[in-house]
């Protein structure tokens, strides 16, 4: 069974039963990357385009490992070795990419909606939306949801505290719309300079308390502080900022006793998270990582199947 | 060429007139208005069944020229300003170079006068430069031509300038447009701050930027009395100030454009750069406000902010497109279907807000069909109907929201100084 859409542009339009059959699939995908010999031939003779105009290091290389594991082709594209530092436009860029025939796109940028416009320009080639300027990241909320599943066997229920620089993280927002779907109980934290207007439309409670925030949590996910935009006097000081919602043992001890500690990274060790907890036995930061290459080979697995019964 | 108007609705807000009457216009004049005779040698005119009212008139237009000609020239800008129904425009100083002395004021008029379509009415930047810091030569400028001043897109932020500003213009008793924001609080925004800015993650500009700066204006207004307009209002507060100060009986006036009251943020939903402008498209509450304020009289003018752009500065994604749309070509088929035929406003009020008060604002002495006026006539057809096909524009540019709509009531024939510019009357 394919997903319903061509595309993973996002969490909002993403209907809760293509969230159960990415998570389903991703588990029976994790099997092979435990293997001695990584691949299948799944998806042998499919092209797989990284289009990445953001530096990334984790999102592209768990997209190319997704790809290799299933055998298909995958090309990086990035933005400083490419035609992108010339001048090229998006839909420019879009267009030649097209002509080559891929199968799928796979594309960060710094601007919301790029994968949009891609998508209305690339034709049959489905689009995966790896990063958006500050609006969804959706691979990234669905490895969440299956290191969460995994760990406490639901989500639905569960306290799940998303904790820091929520106004410009796209995690936060795909995050926060994939736990609501599946009925989980969120909770919104950081200073109020860094929660954008009306965040609770998203389904969750707001507070600038951490200790409320952590207070019988669940899951705690702590997000990345920025730190290039601290001249922007949304904080007055690290060491403020860490004394208010940086993540420690004395806090942590809010939470309840089997509480898992979850980062997108890359981590700021002694910024938003003491190196002790994310180190620490309660962390599940790495397993994470490891589900993400599952996740992501399911998503290639289903679209590509999409494509296959929508050609028939 | 003498021209009668024959069997038209008249509507003329200025001598308080709204009956049929045949126009007669004579020498670039309107020479008679009543029951009229064809005589020998008179171009008759049949518009039984349609409205006949002193030219419209848009104080807010971009024309690009000089500088950005790839994006619109004077002489586009006037095709669509008169296939839009206008005879008159007032158009901004942010060209390349800014019009912020005599002879780029009279390079305009020259260019205007070539293409003798439209009368063209400059607006005078108030800084060098649009630079914010030194005052432009607004003497010499208004002694060209020019008939307001304004540093429209790059809004004057330093209150000490902005005073200076106001009370030198007292010398010449022209307006300041101004465009209100205050860009600190704005920040490089690209959308209306608020539940869709953050929904959709783009960086917001919240309505508090606009109605600071409305409020400065309204204050340094009642220090310097001067007349002060406030350009694309768009945001409730912003007009609630402007309501305010007029009950005060200071000199405060505003404009509004069609999208402003026609389309809200839920639109950027589709991250389609056609919706990016600046002030940006605001909430349905804001919305619902501006089309009170249209009907209540608070609002005194309608006016497009015509802001042609090239598609190469519009298909880039959301945040990376240039700001504007255009507007001169849909303005009166948008009020014709929304306003006037939803009875939000009579014919009257959009002739006193689309030529009357815009004529007083700008000290045109235009905006009337009283006899030994200009002869400048806009017709309207309240029937006719039009699907909106920016394909097909008379202007250059093809950035408008409302392509593919269909709408009802266009502009038929337009007149300027006793000429016909534009008939599409079958």
């Amino acid at each position: 069974m394919p997903l319903s859409g061509k595309n993973l542009l996002g969490i909002a339009g993403l209907p809760v039963s293509d969230i159960r059959l990415i998570l389903n699939s991703a588990r029976s995908f994790r099997e092979i990357s435990a293997r001695a010999i990584k691949k299948v031939p799944t998806l042998r003779g499919r092209t797989v385009i990284n289009l990445f105009y953001e530096p990334s290091t984790r999102t592209r290389s768990s997209f190319e490992i997704a790809a290799k594991r299933l055998s298909a082709d995958s090309l990086n594209f990035s933005a400083s070795s490419s035609s992108v530092s010339k001048g090229e436009t998006l839909i420019d860029t879009a267009l030649n990419l097209q002509s080559m025939r891929p199968d799928i796109i796979i594309i960060r940028h710094k601007a919301a909606g790029a994968p949009h416009l891609l998508a209305k320009h690339c034709g049959d080639c489905a689009v995966i939306n790896a990063g958006d300027g500050m609006h969804e990241h959706p691979t990234q909320a669905l490895l969440d949801a299956l290191t969460i599943e995994d760990k406490k066997g639901r989500l639905e229920g569960l306290k799940v505290s998303i904790i820091g620089d929520i106004t410009h993280s796209r995690v936060a927002r795909s995050n926060a719309l994939l736990l609501k779907k599946m009925g989980a109980d969120v909770w919104i934290c950081g200073p109020p300079t860094l929660i954008p207007i009306d965040f609770e439309q998203y389904g969750g409670t707001v507070t600038y308390d951490m200790l409320e925030a952590l207070s019988g949590a669940d899951v705690v996910m702590m997000l990345r502080t920025q730190l290039e935009r601290q001249q922007e006097v949304f904080y007055p000081s690290v060491k403020e900022y860490f004394s208010l919602y940086g993540l420690n043992r004395k806090k942590l001890s809010a939470a309840k006793k089997d509480v898992i500690v979850m980062h997108p990274g890359p981590i700021n060790r002694g910024v938003e998270i003491d190196p002790e907890i994310a180190d620490g036995d309660l962390s599940v930061i790495l397993e994470q990582v490891t589900n993400g290459v599952a996740v992501r080979m399911a998503i290639l697995y289903l679209l590509l199947g999409a494509s296959e019964e929508g050609s028939k | 060429m003498t021209i009668l108007l024959k069997g038209g609705e008249v509507v003329d807000p200025a001598q308080d007139l709204k009956k049929k009457a045949d126009v007669l216009l004579e020498k670039g004049r309107v020479a008679k208005l009543g029951r009229i005779a064809a005589q020998e040698g008179w171009r008759v005119v049949n518009v039984s069944g349609m409205y006949v009212m002193p030219g419209l008139i848009d104080m807010h237009v971009h024309l690009r020229e000089p500088g950005q000609e790839y994006k619109e020239t004077i002489e586009t800008g006037s095709r669509a300003a008169v296939a839009g129904g206008f005879t008159s425009i007032a158009c901004m100083p942010n060209t390349e170079p800014v019009n912020d002395c005599e002879a780029i004021t009279r390079y305009i008029l020259e260019k205007a006068r070539q293409a003798n379509l439209v009368n063209i009415h400059p607006v005078g930047a108030i800084t060098k430069g649009l630079n914010g810091k030194e005052l432009a030569e607004i003497g010499e400028m208004v002694r060209t031509g020019a008939v307001a001043i304004s540093d429209d897109g790059k809004p004057v932020q330093n209150n000490q300038i902005m005073r200076r500003a106001m009370e030198y213009s007292r010398i010449f008793d022209v307006p300041v447009l101004d465009h209100c924001e205050d860009c600190d609080l704005a920040a490089h925004g690209v959308m209306n701050e608020g539940t869709i800015s953050t929904e959709v993650g783009l960086r917001g500009m919240h309505a508090v930027a606009e109605e600071l700066q409305v409020v400065r204006d309204i204050m340094l207004s009642r220090l310097t009395g001067t007349r002060v307009h406030i350009c694309h209002i768009s945001c409730e507060e912003a007009l609630n100030a402007v309501r305010e100060a007029k009950a005060k009986g200071l000199r405060v006036t505003c404009e509004v454009a069609p999208h402003h009251f026609m389309l809200t943020d839920e639109n950027v939903r589709t991250y389609n750069p056609d919706y990016r402008m600046n002030p940006p498209l605001r909430t349905g509450r804001d919305v619902e406000a501006m089309i009170s304020g249209l009907a209540d009289g608070s609002i005194d003018c309608i006016a497009t902010d015509h802001a042609p752009h090239a598609r190469i500065d519009k298909d880039l994604t959301f945040e990376d497109a240039a700001n504007g749309v255009i507007g001169l070509e849909t303005s009166v088929p948008l009020v014709w279907e929304h306003l006037v035929r939803k009875e939000v406003i009579s014919v009257s009020r959009m002739v006193e807000l689309m030529s009357l008060n815009p004529s007083r604002i700008l000290g045109l002495d235009r905006g009337t069909l009283k006899v030994g006026s200009v002869a400048d006539v806009t017709v309207i057809d309240p029937e006719k109907e039009i699907t909106v096909d920016a394909s097909q524009f008379e202007s250059k540019a093809r950035n408008c929201p409302f392509d593919g709509w269909q709408l009802r009531g266009a502009p038929v024939l337009t007149i300027v100084k006793g000429r016909v510019v534009w008939n599409r009357l079958s």
